[in-house]
């Protein structure tokens, strides 16, 4: 009886132990600082995540065909470069916006095409993808930040609606999609079964490189929009901006339960693994933590985190 | 001694073992996991120089007791006892260190290592303790061989090797660390005909030197073949202990499943319907034979393992496109370019390699049977998943899947019981034509009966199966008729009546290879 109690108990962990650790976090931050727990702090710190989980979304998707995107932090500059040129050259944020997304799609298509067809390893494809896109960024803008500060897109950073900042809007958005399309859709069951057996999703007659195509190109799209709300932000297109997001990304996904492995994961996790990731740089700021100690720590609590969910799934087993 | 009762155990033998005897004796093992009692006050002895087998459904509790023997288990209670002596294996080193060695199912060679390289894993220090002569390393490998009586060569690739001899290797290590009992499980699993004898012939040349032989196997008939005595287990306990052939096959497996099973192969015959396929090997050309399938029948393939028969298989079924076979489906002239294309066609292959190739492991029983047809189910992309969950509960009501609900894992079900959600998801998809490649390797008597229950179902509504067995009894009573294949190709078709276990044995070995073969089916 005891043994059935305990695995009852690490079962339930183990499926909400991301929430766990996030309340965690989040009791000890609101005990540590009184202002944490307030409502505008609160929104700010959803705003600071937005841009991270949208590109997580797109990361989940990707890794739980077991593949990995090392290329978002590049494409987060290259498609706010080639934007924001776009909108110094017609003035209009509308036609920017659109093509930046495209080169998301594009960029995303490259990789996939590479990983789906040509058989090379996701790591490889966007390894390269990190150093192209950068340098195309780097050479579209002669390595020089472009700031505007006028133009709709800047609505996408730093308007609000009811009070709701629109980059959270946004990443709302994202998540209730990519949680339907992974839930409730043939594709999001498609991307599950290729992670999980490859081989015998093929057998069963699944359009195994089609589906990992697709979710290349999906997660290029994202991180287009997370660069479109960056550059709103910022009021600028800056070609060295994103470097590293690409490890906050993989980061927020496997803090949310997603396996490296592929096959199994959740955006709801996800979303709970940005969060984690913003309240503990948030806890930090607000207790003026000094920012190198911050990224060992950071690093400490995501080890700490992956180990006891593995404890815990091996504890299931 | 067989007329006695069920429920009392008829573990006598075992009992009178005394305690100082020679060999290995457990005395009252029990063991639970959360929710089972896997073993169940288990008692009984493996002497020195003989085979003992040990039969039982899955879940019976065989594996356990092999992992407790093999250090890599802790009884709950119980004790172990080795020649009159109480030993405690707490890791498998110390099962090792006394001489008990373990042949699991999954071969544990490493597989780019030479076979000399393998065999001592390890134990380097056999061959010079810093740098490893090669020429000493084969010679100490030879020795090795030629005591077993071995043709292996020491310097191969372990991973070249067919799993036969993969298995001999295994053995060759356990015997040249002097083991004196060496625990195998399933070991005939993958093998064919020939090179079982070949690891007969090795296990009588282990038990003349004295060891002791633990043998787990599915394959009853094998256990007449072999064993000195048999224990069989039903859930967790020693039912019956006694000498082989004591008890008859049908007593054996009545003891098994708790209740006599009636007719062990309950082949149906259906009168066949219209043609679904017509074939040609792929290698022979235009002069080869011709396989048909028609509604209604089960078509064995027949031959060695290696003989081309998955292979072949996977061709028609597109997983391994060849635009240079063509296959005549239903009528229409295709060359098959992708299992999707093969779906598309009415084919569904359950794979040999159930995990590998059939399953998705870690997601639910649902997902696994529904995946097949996804397209159906979903509008704009988007699943009903009220269809969804109705075809799974279709399905698993129609095969009798035991699971608790839909919703749990794939791999938390039986092997029995996941073989048929492999098959479900093909028969979701409405295939005409399914395709059976070692339908019933490692799955339990009672499981292998619902299978073949399953393709009786699937004849009498219309479907043609191909089925590939090295589980010659199995192949004979279950097919209709059989095709019979030898490197790449098919080289005799051999009608019900005709067909003998020697007369497949002999066109499978190549035997009468190069005579005219007369085109044995009816209908063509």
């Amino acid at each position: 009886m005891k043994m059935l109690s305990r695995s009852g108990l690490s079962m339930f962990m183990s499926r909400y132990g991301s929430f766990g650790v996030l309340f965690v976090i989040s009791l000890a931050m609101s005990l540590a600082n009184k202002s944490f727990l307030t409502l505008p702090n609160l929104v700010n710190v959803a705003r600071q995540v937005s841009i991270n989980t949208i590109i997580s979304a797109g990361m989940t998707f990707i890794i739980i065909t077991a593949g990995i995107d090392l290329s978002v932090g590049s494409l987060v500059a290259l498609s706010s470069c080639v934007a924001m040129i776009i909108i110094e050259a017609t003035g209009s944020s509308l036609l920017g916006i659109c093509t930046g997304i495209l080169i998301g799609g594009a960029a995303g298509a490259f990789n996939g095409a590479f990983v789906a067809w040509a058989g090379i390893p996701p790591f490889i494809v966007t390894l390269a993808g990190l150093t192209i896109y950068r340098g195309i960024a780097l050479i579209i803008t002669g390595g020089t930040p472009i700031i505007r500060f006028e133009g709709g897109f800047r609505a996408l950073g730093q308007g609000a609606l009811l009070g709701i900042p629109v980059p959270v809007i946004i990443m709302l958005i994202v998540v209730l999609f990519m949680h339907f399309l992974l839930t409730r859709t043939a594709f999001g069951t498609h991307v599950y079964s290729v992670g999980g057996n490859e081989e015998a999703s093929r057998l069963s007659g699944i359009k195994v490189g089609k589906v990992k195509f697709q979710v290349y190109v999906m997660g290029g799209m994202l991180t287009a929009l997370a660069g479109m709300v960056l550059m709103g932000r910022l009021s600028s297109a800056q070609p060295n901006t994103g470097e590293g997001f690409e490890l906050d990304a993989i980061a927020t996904v496997i803090l949310g339960g997603t396996s490296l492995m592929g096959g199994r994961g959740t955006i709801w996790g996800t979303l709970v693994g940005a969060f984690i990731i913003g309240i503990l740089n948030n806890g930090f700021n607000l207790m003026a933590v000094d920012a190198h100690f911050q990224l060992v720590a950071k690093g400490i609590i995501i080890l700490l985190a992956v180990l006891l969910d593995r404890y815990l799934k091996r504890k299931q087993a | 001694m067989s007329g006695s009762s069920e429920s009392k155990a008829e573990t006598k033998d075992s009992l009178e073992t005394p305690q100082g005897a020679s060999g290995l004796s457990v005395l009252g093992i029990s063991k639970g996991f959360p929710g089972v009692q896997a073993l169940d006050e288990v008692s009984f002895s493996i002497r020195r120089g003989e085979v003992h087998a040990i039969l039982g459904e899955n879940g019976a509790g065989k594996s356990t007791l092999l992992k407790i023997l093999s250090g890599a288990l802790q009884p709950d209670s119980g004790r172990i006892l080795l020649d009159g002596k109480e030993i405690f294996l707490r890791t498998p080193g110390a099962a090792s260190q006394v001489g008990i060695a373990a042949i699991y199912q999954e071969l544990s060679l490493v597989p780019w290592l030479s076979v000399a390289h393998n065999l001592f894993l390890g134990r380097e220090w056999m061959v010079g303790r810093f740098l490893m002569s090669k020429k000493k390393l084969k010679e100490k490998a030879d020795e090795v061989f030629s005591l077993l009586g071995l043709s292996l060569d020491p310097s191969a690739i372990a991973g070249n090797l067919g799993m036969a001899e993969q298995q001999l290797v295994e053995i060759s290590r356990a015997f040249s660390r002097n083991a004196g009992f060496i625990l195998m499980d399933e070991p005939t699993a993958s093998l064919t005909e020939t090179e079982i004898n070949l690891l007969f012939g090795k296990i009588e040349t282990l038990k003349k030197a004295g060891v002791g032989i633990l043998y787990i196997s599915h394959r009853l008939e094998e256990i007449f073949r072999i064993a000195d005595r048999v224990t069989v287990m039903r859930d967790g306990k020693s039912v019956y202990s006694g000498a082989a052939g004591e008890l008859s096959l049908p007593e054996l497996i009545a003891r098994m499943v708790g209740r006599s099973i009636g007719n062990h192969y309950p082949k149906e015959a259906i009168e066949p319907g219209e043609l679904l396929l017509e074939a040609k090997d792929g290698v022979s050309g235009e002069e080869g034979l011709t396989l048909s399938l028609r509604q209604g029948e089960v078509v064995g393939l027949a031959g060695l393992v290696g003989a081309g028969r998955t292979e072949w298989a996977r061709k028609l079924f597109g997983a391994d496109p060849d635009p240079k076979t063509r296959f005549r489906i239903c009528g229409t002239e295709v060359s098959v370019s992708s299992p999707r294309q093969g779906r598309d066609l009415g084919m569904g292959m359950v794979p040999e390699n159930r995990k590998e190739h059939g399953l998705i492991l870690g997601r639910s029983v649902l997902h696994n049977i529904t995946i097949t047809i996804m397209d159906w189910l979903s509008g704009f992309g988007i699943v009903d998943r009220k269809r969804q969950s109705a075809v799974s509960s279709e399905y698993i009501g129609k095969l009798f899947i035991k699971c608790p609900s839909d919703t749990v894992d794939i791999s938390t079900l039986s092997g029995g019981n996941q073989q048929k959600a492999v098959l479900a998801k093909w028969l979701a998809r409405k295939g005409k034509i399914i395709i059976l490649d070692e339908p019933t390797r490692g799955i339990d008597v009672g499981a292998k009966l619902e299978m073949y229950q399953q393709m009786n179902a699937l004849c009498r509504e219309g479907k043609g199966i191909i089925l590939i067995s090295s589980d010659l009894p199995e192949l004979l009573s279950m097919s209709d008729r059989l095709y019979v294949m030898h490197e790449g190709r098919f080289v005799a078709s051999l009608d019900k009546k005709e067909a003998s276990q020697e007369k497949i044995l002999e066109y499978a070995s190549g035997l009468n290879y190069g005579q005219t073969i007369r085109n044995g089916s009816e209908g063509i």
